[in-house]
């Protein structure tokens, strides 16, 4: 273990290694692809290289996490926490660029760019798995949507890929302006924007309670709300989630969603510890609502995307739930929660790329009628995907695990989220309504005589749904060794009292 | 025969082998040459392409052997000794405390032996029923087995949690795939139900875990000995834990207003499953509450209120399930309902809390997995001839199939509890148990005994014994040996639990006793510190 100083430039350097060398990378990318005309050849060329790249980026964080570097805090972190969020981040920008390599194929897109604006995005996300300075925290939050919003609106030719890239765009720039306000506060009221020093300052002049303190608190809140797509903030998701590539699709469900959460506890536990009830109810009803909303209106939702968007609404609130005790074991679970939900996530839409018809942006629900007979095993991995998301055991493997472990964090707190525990299970019944009626679709209806063959699925396709589903099943059988790697990955390790124990709130009352 | 057993160690490894048999032989299905290879469409009639051999031959030979493994129990199982026999325990994921520990007592030692006995003769009741993707019925009907006698032997609630929603899948896949005609409606309301009622005993279960949890680490405890012995919770969290569990195993029973999945499930599913979710499944319901929810809870469970709404629903059950069936013109569904007033005896039994309604409760449990089995057999094997479950297309076939028109009478005075058969052992123990604590609820129950000698009687009268008015019934061939294999090992069940139950009592009694006691000792401290 070593402990870097972040005020020397070259420590510095090394501290954000993989994400320089991810940025590095993807420029150099970025040039070879813009040297040759868009071609699907060359689309196909720069997607292996894009992979590749993630591989190697993937490989020296894994390197960093065994290294175990520590830094006093400073304006970024170098904690596990981080490198483990990166692990996720750059395990989803995998299975996104293969995704997108094959789903573009299929689609007549050529543009070898998309694959540079993902990795982008991805340094992006990494830089805000580090951000320990609210500043670095926008910087990033900016670097990862500005790329997304323009890969939100990839199809050019498609008029919903476009309404869906504006409406993200519009209120994505709204909710940076929330998250930038939000930030403007809390440094009025402390004088800082480094997470460490507004926590010392707010306990140490008693701001808990401060109009000025409070309104930054809600701003970022509602920053973060909609980044992660909370009810009231989540209007534009099932849009923006038809219309993109689905390729992206996944990527923005899964791993923009990863990256936003990570920066979202990390700011909340390491800046906001001590006016945890504060925020507390606040966050709670979020968690409620967005988990009642996401599932009661997934359950009307005939298209396969727009299902999967409310779907991951509802699993917002799941992680939210995760959040808000304010605990360190909150911080793994979630962490491992991600980790669960990007393989379902890139499963489910794996499925929904082999599946897409050329020239249709879309599967409805009912396309997916009698797949059994047509493609058994595509059948079955969506099947265990779904019930991955439904949170099922054994044969839901890794998803009922990923569950588990929020449901024991939520009750194992000095505050436990009993009722939190309650509505979880409870929505948790409510979506079985949805994913069930996928797997009753693909399994008793008959097949749809008329409709056309399906093309043969691509082989990274298959590439990643094999992936997913047996990291499902085994990771339902066997977390342990996930487990272990996930619950070193909590953040700001150096003062673990100060998050674990937040004070009750007769404490505080008083 | 128990020193063969012991020779080859038998206590040590039966538990685990009989959770992986089923495992194994459903990949060695898979692994079985499918249609799809062979060049028959999916979904096409297997049985007369000539290819549906393999899976059912499988999957009956695995069953066998599964049987014939588990009978060892019968001998090996020792009723005089007090703790958990033929116990396996293993580290699972020690990060979060859970074990995967097994082992059984008096009662899931008779639950065990139900649930391979019957799964035997399941896969020979779809032998020519199940004609399409028979690959895929037949693994689920092994997996759904090892789902069952892990929820019978699971010691540790995590590993109880998963097999419990484990047995729910295959279950669902079986009644949607291959079920009646509204096969989708009852598959989806049985998971919805089922799954709705036992996902908050998941939060109880991570509770109570958590409340046995290590001091020092911090390491939750799942295991049942421990939280049994440990854990004691305020009144007001053990009402709601017992409130949590209760739901599970009530929509499971199924208790009186939590009934309305089965009488869909049980009609639309195919005649295996009918028999399955009605000879094991309902039982790993009652088995919950005397394993889990009233031992643990016993204080929430026995208080006035509670012990009188559960009785009182109960009760509701054992009438009201009676009656429907009274009027139903179908069948299937008449034994369907009929089932619900059997459970509610099992129910007023465990609540009544005497030695003898609790072990009456027990037998009826028995007694009902093979009664109520076998007329969903007969039900399967009749509706394969004539393709209709109604009671009013049949009359006078006992001329035409004398030996059917023999077993379906043999079977529904079983089912009556006339004396003689294994049905009235079960519920006149319960009824004399119950008539000690609560005798106005016990005579009110009696009732339902007439009731259910009006139902049967009068529909086997209209099916095997009127005129034989209707042409097409004039040509209905008999049972053949298959089927009267299938039957033969359930009428003899009948006859002996009737004539000489001893035996599975003895092996029970212990169990039942400790039940009893225990309860009454902790909901008595329980008053006493108050």
């Amino acid at each position: 273990m070593e402990t870097l100083d972040l005020k020397v430039p070259l420590q510095l350097t090394i501290a954000l290694g993989p994400d320089l060398l991810l940025m590095g990378g993807a420029m150099i990318l970025l040039l070879w692809s813009a040297w040759r005309p868009d071609s699907a050849k060359h689309q196909r060329a720069v997607a292996i290289g894009s992979i590749v790249l993630t591989i190697i980026t993937g490989t020296v964080t894994w390197w960093y996490l065994i290294k175990g570097y520590t830094a006093a805090p400073g304006p970024i972190a170098v904690d596990n926490f981080r490198w483990m969020a990166d692990l996720v981040i750059l395990i989803g920008t995998g299975f996104a660029i293969a995704l997108a390599r094959d789903d573009n194929d299929r689609q007549g897109i050529g543009v070898a760019e998309s694959h540079v604006l993902i990795l982008l995005a991805s340094s992006g996300m990494m830089l805000l798995a580090a951000a320990r300075d609210l500043m670095i925290v926008f910087l990033a939050v900016e670097l990862m949507s500005v790329a997304v919003y323009a890969l939100a609106g990839l199809n050019r030719r498609s008029i919903r890929a476009a309404e869906g890239a504006l409406k993200y765009f519009l209120l994505g720039a709204f909710s940076s302006a929330f998250l930038l306000y939000g930030i403007a506060l809390i440094y009025g009221a402390t004088g800082s924007t480094n997470l460490a020093l507004v926590a010392e300052r707010m306990s140490a002049t008693a701001l808990g309670t401060s109009p000025l303190m409070l309104a930054g608190i809600a701003f970022l809140l509602v920053g973060f709300g909609f980044k992660v797509a909370t009810v009231p903030f989540h209007m534009w998701a099932p849009d923006v989630y038809d219309g993109a590539p689905s390729a992206i699709t996944a990527y923005m469900a899964a791993t923009v969603k990863a990256a936003a959460f990570v920066a979202f506890i990390r700011v909340w536990l390491e800046a906001f510890p001590d006016v945890y009830t504060v925020w507390h109810s606040a966050v709670a009803g979020l968690a409620i609502a967005t988990m009642i909303v996401g599932n009661a209106i997934g359950l009307v939702q005939r298209n396969l995307k727009r299902l999967l968007a409310y779907s991951s609404i509802g699993h917002a609130g799941y992680l939210l739930v995760a959040i808000a005790p304010a605990t360190l074991r909150g911080g793994s679970a979630m962490l491992f929660y991600l980790f669960v939900y990007t393989l379902s996530t890139f499963g489910a839409f794996a499925v929904i790329v082999a599946m897409t018809r050329p020239g249709r942006g879309t599967v409805m629900v009912d396309e997916l009628s009698g797949l059994w007979a047509v493609r058994p095993w595509l059948a079955v991995a969506m099947a265990v995907i779904m019930l991955s998301l439904l949170g099922f055991p054994i044969f839901g493997g890794a998803g009922f695990v990923a569950k588990w472990y929020v449901l024991q964090a939520a009750l194992q707190a000095r505050m436990p989220q009993t009722a939190l525990a309650v509505v979880l299970v409870l929505t948790t019944v409510v979506s079985a309504g949805y994913y069930l009626y996928v797997i009753l679709v693909m399994f008793m209806r008959p097949p749809n005589p008329d409709a056309a063959a399906l093309p043969a699925t691509p082989p990274l396709t298959r590439l990643v749904l094999a992936v997913t589903v047996i990291g499902i099943l085994v990771i339902g059988v066997y977390p342990n060794w996930f487990q272990r790697v996930a619950s070193k990955g909590v953040p700001r390790r150096e003062s673990i009292s100060a998050i674990g124990m937040p004070p009750t709130p007769a404490a505080s009352a008083r | 025969m128990n020193e063969f057993l012991s020779s080859i160690g038998y206590m040590s490894w039966v538990l685990p082998a009989l959770l992986a048999i089923p495992v194994l032989g459903a990949a060695l299905i898979w692994l079985s040459p499918t249609p799809r290879r062979r060049g028959v469409t999916p979904g096409a009639d297997e049985i007369a392409a000539g290819l549906a051999n393999g899976p059912r031959w499988i999957a009956f030979l695995v069953l066998l052997v599964e049987f014939i493994v588990s009978i060892g129990l019968w001998w090996a199982f020792d009723p005089g000794v007090a703790r958990w026999q033929a116990a396996f325990d293993m580290s699972w994921i020690p990060m979060w405390g859970v074990r995967f520990t097994v082992g059984i007592d008096g009662i899931a030692l008779m639950m065990i032996l139900l649930t391979t006995s019957i799964m035997v003769l399941s896969v020979l009741g779809s032998w020519t029923g199940i004609r399409t993707r028979t690959h895929a019925y037949y693994s689920l009907m092994l997996i759904l087995t090892s789902g069952m006698l892990g929820v019978f032997m699971a010691l540790d609630l995590f590993l109880f949690y998963v097999m419990w929603e484990v047995m729910l899948v295959p279950m669902y896949f079986i009644v949607g795939i291959w079920g009646g005609e509204r096969r989708i409606y009852a598959s989806v309301k049985f998971f919805i139900f089922t799954m709705a009622g036992s996902l908050l005993m998941l939060v109880a279960i991570v509770y109570l875990g958590l409340a046995a949890a290590d001091v020092r680490t911090g390491i939750p405890n799942f295991s049942y000995d421990y939280i049994l012995q440990t854990v004691r919770v305020t009144p007001t969290a053990a009402l709601w834990l017992f409130g949590a569990f209760f739901l599970a195993f009530a929509v499971k029973v199924p208790m009186f207003p939590f009934h309305t999945w089965l009488p869909d499930a049980h009609v639309e599913a195919p005649t295996a499953g009918s028999v399955v979710l009605a000879g094991i499944m309902l039982k790993l319901g009652t088995f919950g509450f005397l394993r889990l929810a009233v031992p643990l809870f016993p204080e929430a469970a026995m208080r006035g209120d509670v012990r009188a709404v559960i009785l009182g629903l109960a009760v509701i059950g054992i009438l009201y399930g009676a009656l429907v069936s009274l009027v139903q013109p179908d069948f299937k569904k008449l034994v369907a309902y009929s089932s619900v007033s059997h459970l509610g005896f099992v129910m007023l039994g465990i609540f009544a809390l005497t030695v003898q309604s609790v072990q009456g409760s027990l037998l009826v449990m028995i007694n009902h997995g093979i009664s109520t089995g076998a007329l969903f057999f007969l039900i399967g094997m009749i509706y394969e001839r004539r393709h209709t479950r109604m009671i009013e297309a049949y009359g006078g076939i006992a001329r035409v199939v004398p030996l059917f028109a023999t077993l379906l009478t043999i079977v529904s005075l079983s089912s009556i509890g006339v004396p003689g058969t294994n049905g009235f052992v079960g519920e006149f123990l319960v009824l004399l148990g119950s008539f000690r604590t609560h005798p106005v609820l016990s005579v009110i129950s009696a009732t339902a005994v007439i009731f259910a000698a009006a139902y049967l009687l009068w529909a086997i009268q209209r099916i095997l014994f009127n005129a034989l008015d209707k042409p097409e019934n004039e040509h209905i061939p008999d049972l053949n040996r298959r089927e009267l294999a299938i039957m033969v090992p359930l009428i003899a069940g009948i006859i002996w639990l009737g004539v000489y139950p001893a035996p599975v009592l003895r092996r029970m009694e212990g169990a039942a006793t400790r039940f009893v006691q225990q309860v009454e000792t902790r909901a008595f401290r329980a008053v006493a510190e108050r």
